[in-house]
């Protein structure tokens, strides 16, 4: 009988999955060290 | 070509740069596997980009821009240390959810460790156009390869990846089609069989 055509279950979960992998440090709060970073970069250019 | 400095009005692409930091450690992550090495790889990334933003074309995908930078930066700390700092059971493990898959499906954990073990090349295909959302073109421009290239890498991670979770396509068809089937079997209107 004729399913759907669509991506394969599992290709499906492999992306549900790379997806979720990816989002949760996506998601996570940027460290403090970077912000701090920038602001340093930054002021190096002003002094230019 | 326009200054970059916004003393003159123009906008400072640099100050899209921080929008942008979580994709690039969820990036570095994956390549990295460590969540030190990781954070190391993202900022010099950015001291990086700080530093050649007359090379970025305003207007132009600044993610794919940052991700060629993080990308070439950790190949190129890799032959240098050549050593392989990967640390599949260490940090990378301990920061892995330890919350059961909602329907029991694939283990998270399972899975990134499975991941974890995907050649570097493959991995980071699998991230930029399976997570991260770019399209072929995008993923083959900041790996400097051909699209049939990072189409093959992709194919062949999803293949490793399913040889190690000990999946075939077909369980997989079996466990995700059973609520697709009985849709399909709940549409079929009474009586069909009986005319």
């Amino acid at each position: 009988m004729a399913l759907p055509n669509r991506k394969s279950g599992l290709e499906e979960q492999i992306e549900e999955n790379l997806r979720k992998v990816y989002q949760k440090t996506v998601e996570e709060d940027v460290p403090d060290r970077f912000k701090e970073l920038l602001e340093k970069l930054k002021a190096q250019e002003a002094n230019k | 070509m326009s200054a970059v400095k916004s003393l003159d009005g123009n906008p400072d692409p640099r100050d899209e740069i921080v929008e942008h930091l979580p994709s690039m450690r969820a990036f570095a992550l994956s390549l990295t596997r460590n969540g030190a090495a990781a954070d190391d790889l993202v900022q010099d990334t950015v001291v990086k980009a700080w530093n050649k933003i007359d090379h970025f074309e305003p207007g132009t995908n600044m993610r794919a821009w940052l991700f060629t930078i993080l990308r070439n930066t950790f190949y190129s700390d890799k032959r240098k240390s050549r050593r392989e700092v990967a640390d599949v059971d260490g940090s990378f493990a301990e920061t892995l959810s330890e919350k059961p898959h909602h329907d029991g499906r694939l283990a998270m954990r399972d899975f990134e460790e499975a991941f974890a073990r995907l050649a570097d090349e493959q991995r980071e295909a699998l991230i930029l156009v399976g997570a991260s959302g770019f399209s072929y073109e995008d993923a083959a421009e900041t790996c400097g390869v051909a699209i049939g290239t990072i189409k093959s890498r992709v194919n062949r991670g999803r293949a490793r990846l399913a040889e190690l979770l000990h999946l075939n396509a077909d369980d997989s068809m079996e466990m995700t089609d059973k609520a697709t089937m009985a849709v399909v079997n709940g549409m079929i209107p009474p009586g069909r069989f009986s005319a």
